[in-house]
């Protein structure tokens, strides 16, 4: 928006020094570009920059919301660091990114191989895998939450039948963040399935062929070939769930409530957010801990792109599948 | 590999995935079309039961249910309309525009993918305090209104779809710059305006965190708000909650089925191109 004003300011300013009708011209040439651009960069200015900034502000104050705000400096932030909710949250949401991320990624590749080969009905596959993703969370959660319900769930009955017995879904720690990461494999499987699948279909088809001709078994092509190939999309699989991950809420807010349940073992650290700010009306410390994830979801993307792009390994591996 | 059998057999695991993924959804439907004691059987109910237009009746005499409804609705298709206005709009002109400072505000744009949500949460919540929208479906239309990923997703592809010499062609025959996406631009990117549509659709309508925010003790909940006091309200009645979520899901599945092809086949590109 700041770039949009020196454009029009600059028009009115000069207005009385050029009068001619040409000049009026030219000035005015790109006012309908700008105006077609400008409802974003006004919308973000108000709704987005401006918000971000202010947060800033607000977290080295104390605030209800309603009475008025009194300055505290970094209290808020030095507290931050001191907490151990705030710890935890990000704890758990670790634990939960990867309780999930890992078999979700097995599951997707699976099934991405699985539509990539000749089989019939793919269309309506497809279809099937991808329906969790648009199906909303709140909703799913609570069917979810009847599926791990301790005495009726049907999930127990199937332990049961097939002697592995109850698990305490909603009150175990463990559980309960088995039971959030389920419900995330379940929402992301087919989104990622569908990814590699692309990924699967904008490979050359000529380098499968040539491992195939050099005696590559279906295994050896997959781990030597395939799998390399596939790297830039698993790339983007996995820096995209990270960024999901971090930001887990409804699920544990629906499933267990605005504490994450027993021993908060469901508290994510967008749900302590949620808590602090809306529930308690904390509104200066909520800011500060939105601070503290933006940069854990900083630190945890530097991280991840340093892990998954690492120097071409793949780029060798397919030479030596070639061999 | 592409032998009889290796495909029979990976068609049937594919099966066997595709059920358990769909599973939760057949669940749903027995527990909504049944009574709540049915449900709370050992061992479980598995098949469908008659109640379901009784459970849903249950909802909809909470008023508010049935008005959430309608809230959902009308703030999904306001604020796709004007997402696909204002997104449309300003993706033909940075994909067919020359004009000072282009290439630095498109990098604005980039910029803002970066900003978290949760960072401006609060301070959105206090502005819309100021503008007295608390409690009013405006506070979730208008800041929705237009956004980063539909303009580049959507410049991505005129770029490509839109030729030059149709642009020419409109400015010869006297068309300004309005008109020119009028009558050039739109009927061009129509491939992208509906997936970008139903993609603005569903997240809409299934958005929960700041609806749950700015509109929760008012009249306008959202269908995913309502769900969640239904739940607090019939903690007992499950069945009636079960009917509830099935009616908040189905217009969406319904919205999805239509273009389902369509969607995937953008979802995977896009993965592809970034």
């Amino acid at each position: 928006m700041t770039a949009i004003l020196p454009a029009e300011s600059a028009g009115t300013r000069r207005a009385p020094v050029r009068r001619t009708p040409a000049g009026h011209r030219k000035r005015w040439r790109y006012l309908p570009q700008y105006l077609a651009i400008a409802p974003f960069f006004v919308l973000f200015a108000i709704f987005g920059l401006y918000p971000v900034l202010y947060s800033f502000y607000l977290a080295l104050q104390r605030w209800d919301g309603v009475g008025p705000m009194k300055f505290v400096g970094l209290q808020n932030f030095a507290y931050l660091l001191t907490d151990t909710t705030f710890w935890d949250s990000i704890g758990n949401t670790l634990i939960i990114f990867v309780m999930s991320t890992v078999p979700m990624t097995a599951l997707a590749l699976l099934v991405a191989l699985g539509l990539n080969s000749s089989v019939r009905y793919k269309g309506a596959l497809r279809v099937a895998y991808f329906l969790p993703n648009v199906t909303s969370i709140v909703a799913m959660s609570l069917v979810f939450g009847s599926i791990f319900s301790d005495e009726f769930g049907i999930l127990n009955w199937v332990l049961r039948l097939v002697g592995i017995g109850d698990v305490d879904w909603l009150n175990d720690p463990w559980a309960i963040r088995g039971a959030i990461s389920i419900m995330i494999i379940w929402r992301w499987t087919g989104y990622n399935a569908i990814i590699f699948l692309a990924g699967l279909q904008a490979m050359p088809t000529d380098v499968l062929e040539a491992a195939r001709i050099d005696g590559a078994g279906p295994v050896q092509t997959f781990f030597r070939v395939t799998l390399p190939l596939l790297r830039p999309v698993l790339l983007f699989s996995v820096v995209m769930s990270a960024i999901g991950g971090l930001q887990i809420f409804s699920e544990s807010q629906v499933l267990l409530g605005n504490r994450g349940g027993p021993g908060g073992a469901g508290m994510t650290m967008v749900l302590y957010f949620y808590n602090t700010a809306f529930a308690d009306n904390d509104f200066g410390y909520g800011a500060a801990i939105a601070w503290g994830i933006f940069v854990v979801v900083v630190l945890f993307s530097i991280l991840n792109w340093r892990l998954v792009a690492r120097p071409e390994r793949g780029q060798v591996q397919t030479k030596g599948a070639g061999r | 590999m592409t032998s009889r059998r290796g495909r029979i057999l990976t068609l049937v695991a594919l099966i066997i995935g595709a059920l358990i993924t769909l599973f939760p959804y057949y669940w749903l439907a027995v527990m909504a079309s049944n009574t709540t004691a049915d449900i709370y059987t050992t061992p479980p109910k598995l098949t469908f039961g008659g109640h379901l237009f009784a459970n849903i009746g249950e909802v909809f005499s909470q008023i508010n249910f049935f008005g959430s409804l309608l809230n959902t609705l009308i703030a999904a298709v306001v604020t796709t309309l004007l997402v696909l206005f204002f997104d449309s709009l300003a993706a033909f002109t940075f994909a067919k525009y020359d004009f000072p400072g282009a290439n630095l505000l498109f990098g604005i744009l980039l910029a803002t993918f970066v900003v978290p949500t949760q960072l401006s949460a609060i301070p959105q919540f206090t502005i819309m305090a100021h503008l007295g929208w608390v409690g009013d479906l405006k506070a979730l239309i208008i800041p929705a209104a237009a956004n980063a990923f539909g303009i580049f997703w959507m410049r991505q592809y005129a770029r490509g779809a839109i030729p030059d010499e149709l642009l020419e062609a409109a400015r010869i025959d006297g068309a300004g710059f309005f008109r020119t996406y009028l009558s050039v631009g739109l009927p061009v990117l129509r491939p992208a305006l509906a997936f970008l549509g139903i993609f603005t659709f569903v997240n809409v309508w299934n958005d929960y965190l700041w609806p749950l925010v700015v509109l929760i003790d008012s009249n306008h909940v959202t269908l995913q708000v309502a769900l969640a006091q239904l739940q607090g309200a019939y903690v007992k009645d499950y069945s009636v909650v079960m009917a509830g979520t099935l009616v908040a899901i189905v217009p969406l599945i319904i919205v999805f089925l239509l273009g389902a092809r369509h969607f995937i086949r953008n979802i995977a590109a896009g993965a592809l191109k970034g």
